[in-house]
């Protein structure tokens, strides 16, 4: 499969390697060690790291700097952008920064809502969402012109383009078409919502499928490993978007507290064990929440260590 | 009062080519005082409709109605007996008129007859003006009744920037028409006022959260629900 970016991410899907991602939260302070540390217990067991763009809409160290960080120590970033909180002027703006730094992949993201975060009381910008966000990195990249219509005659960005996508909101029957849009847009490559659901999910990519989408992006399954059962009801009944089903929660607690933790790297193991059977699905994206530690455990247990070397990467 | 301005003739016929029957619903409400979208415009936009499609070669049945106020459902009801005969109707009322409509019809197909602009006051005849943006918290006692939302153009709360000239916006310039400078306005009627100290105070952080970007809004009085 050709590539069109310097990416490593898209080296690796394009050699036909099963991808893994991870994520790394920014601290909500200025430290330097914070992002490093966790880039190191992730750098040898993933591909790409993610780095969230003040997610749940509270206020963190800026995903660009961070990236810009993982660049330096030789890392493959994904800077993920949401829209919520920069217009089209700043967007593009750091979109052009970040090519000057040799970041090659991105997640376009519309973002959460400022009311969920730490300042509800702020605007929010939303000029455009991540769809059209997708459409200007392309606009940008294929084309070298900035919405302006400003040429780009040197400097274009180079990026492998991602977005996200939830099999699990409402309407069901909504969410393949607004993949097919994404698609429409110019979107490479996919990390979904966390899955819990997997009956859920397989129908979901029966209608990928169906739609032949899963020819035109790789999709990577996001997967969150649940510390403990507390985490667990908290997903199912406090966090939007997400869906666990009873016997996730029934199974966590049934376990000893001092157990759950590993109950809950079963389930991802397992998860991973027969999504890699789901044809369609093209790697998975790791995202440990605060337990960026367990993340080479994981790759390791689920078979998919050591990592493919791919040439011509970065 | 809510400002709407007329939709481009072309912009209504690229929408209803397709009904053979057309009515176009006028509001006496707001739209009517600026002019865009009363009884005397639904009149007019509907003569102009029969005339467009009669030279186009297009046998069309367009009629003219409009009602008290289309943003109230017991006004917008009184349109029940007539929608059957229409394959479509083109709302002169504000946004918010065309979604209620939209909303009591719902197997209809209803476009809008307008662009809904701004809450605003009339100058003079034929003139009308932003003064406010709904944002959900007035702060007009502080800015001596003049709002820097509505009426600075970077909606500064600690205005003017470094753009105002002559007591005129910077980009005014560029839209080739005079901006009074927001706040060049709100420090002279304060200075009027006696209230200069006013001006001195760094105001707090808005709280937006009561303005669009906190969602939705709506407002709940139970002493006046059934």
């Amino acid at each position: 499969m050709k590539t069109t970016t310097p990416s490593k991410l898209e080296k690796i899907l394009a050699a036909g390697h099963l991808a893994v991602t991870s994520e790394c939260g920014p601290p909500r302070n200025g430290r330097a060690d914070v992002v490093e540390h966790k880039a190191n217990l992730l750098k040898d067991h993933v591909d790409a790291i993610n780095v969230t763009d003040n997610q749940t809409a509270v206020v963190r160290q800026c995903s660009l700097a961070c990236c810009i960080r993982l660049r330096l120590m030789g890392l493959e970033p994904v800077l993920q952008m949401v829209t919520r909180d920069r217009n089209r002027i700043a967007l593009q703006s750091d979109l052009l920064g970040a090519t000057s730094f040799g970041i090659h992949n991105i997640l376009c993201l519309t973002g959460d809502h400022q009311r969920f975060g730490d300042h509800p009381g702020s605007t929010n910008v939303f000029d455009m969402d991540s769809t059209r966000l997708i459409q200007t990195i392309r606009q940008m990249r294929d084309e070298g012109r900035l919405l302006g219509g400003y040429e780009l005659s040197e400097g274009r960005p180079r990026m492998f383009i991602g977005a996200a996508a939830n099999p699990f909101a409402d309407p069901f029957e909504i969410r393949v078409l607004r993949l097919a849009k994404k698609v429409a847009a110019g979107v490479q490559f996919i990390q979904t919502q966390c899955i819990y659901n997997m009956e859920k999910f397989r129908l979901w990519m029966q209608l990928v499928r169906d739609e032949g989408l899963h020819e035109k992006v790789a999709i990577l399954a996001g997967l969150t490993p649940m510390k403990n059962v507390g985490m667990a009801r908290y997903m199912k009944n406090r966090v939007p978007g997400i869906d666990v089903p009873d016997e996730i929660v029934k199974r966590m607690g049934g376990v000893p507290k001092e157990q759950q933790a590993e109950e809950g790297i079963r389930i991802c193991l397992e998860q991973i064990e027969e999504l890699k059977q789901e044809q369609g699905v093209r790697g998975f994206h790791i995202m440990a929440i605060e337990w960026e530690e367990k993340v080479p455990e994981i790759v390791e247990r689920a078979g998919l260590f050591p990592r493919p070397k791919v040439n011509g990467a970065q | 009062m809510i400002m709407a301005k007329p939709k481009p003739i072309d912009e209504v016929i690229s929408e209803i080519n397709h009904f053979d029957s057309i009515l176009v619903a006028g509001c006496n409400g707001c739209v009517s005082v600026c002019e865009a979208g009363g009884l005397k415009e639904a009149e007019i936009l509907a003569s102009s409709l029969r005339i467009y499609f009669t030279k186009a070669g297009s046998r069309k049945q367009i009629d003219e109605v409009s009602v008290t106020r289309q943003c109230d459902k017991e006004y917008l009801r009184e349109l029940e007996e007539r929608m059957g005969e229409y394959g479509a109707v083109v709302s002169l009322a504000c946004g918010a008129g065309v979604q209620l409509m939209a909303e009591m019809y719902g197997a209809k197909p209803i476009f809008p007859g307008v662009d809904t602009c701004f809450v605003g006051v009339t100058e003079q005849h034929g003139v009308w003006s932003e003064r406010c943006q709904a944002c959900g918290q007035c702060i007009l006692a502080s800015t001596g009744g003049i709002c820097p939302i509505a009426r600075c153009s970077k909606r500064m709360l600690n205005g003017p920037c470094g753009g105002s000239e002559k007591g005129k916006c910077e980009i005014g310039v560029l839209l080739n028409r005079d901006i009074p400078c927001g706040w060049h306005l709100i420090y002279e009627r304060l200075k009027a006022l006696g209230q200069l100290h006013r001006f001195g105070v760094p105001s707090d952080d808005k709280d937006w959260s009561g303005s669009r970007d906190g969602g939705p809004r709506e407002i709940i009085k139970e002493e006046s629900r059934p």
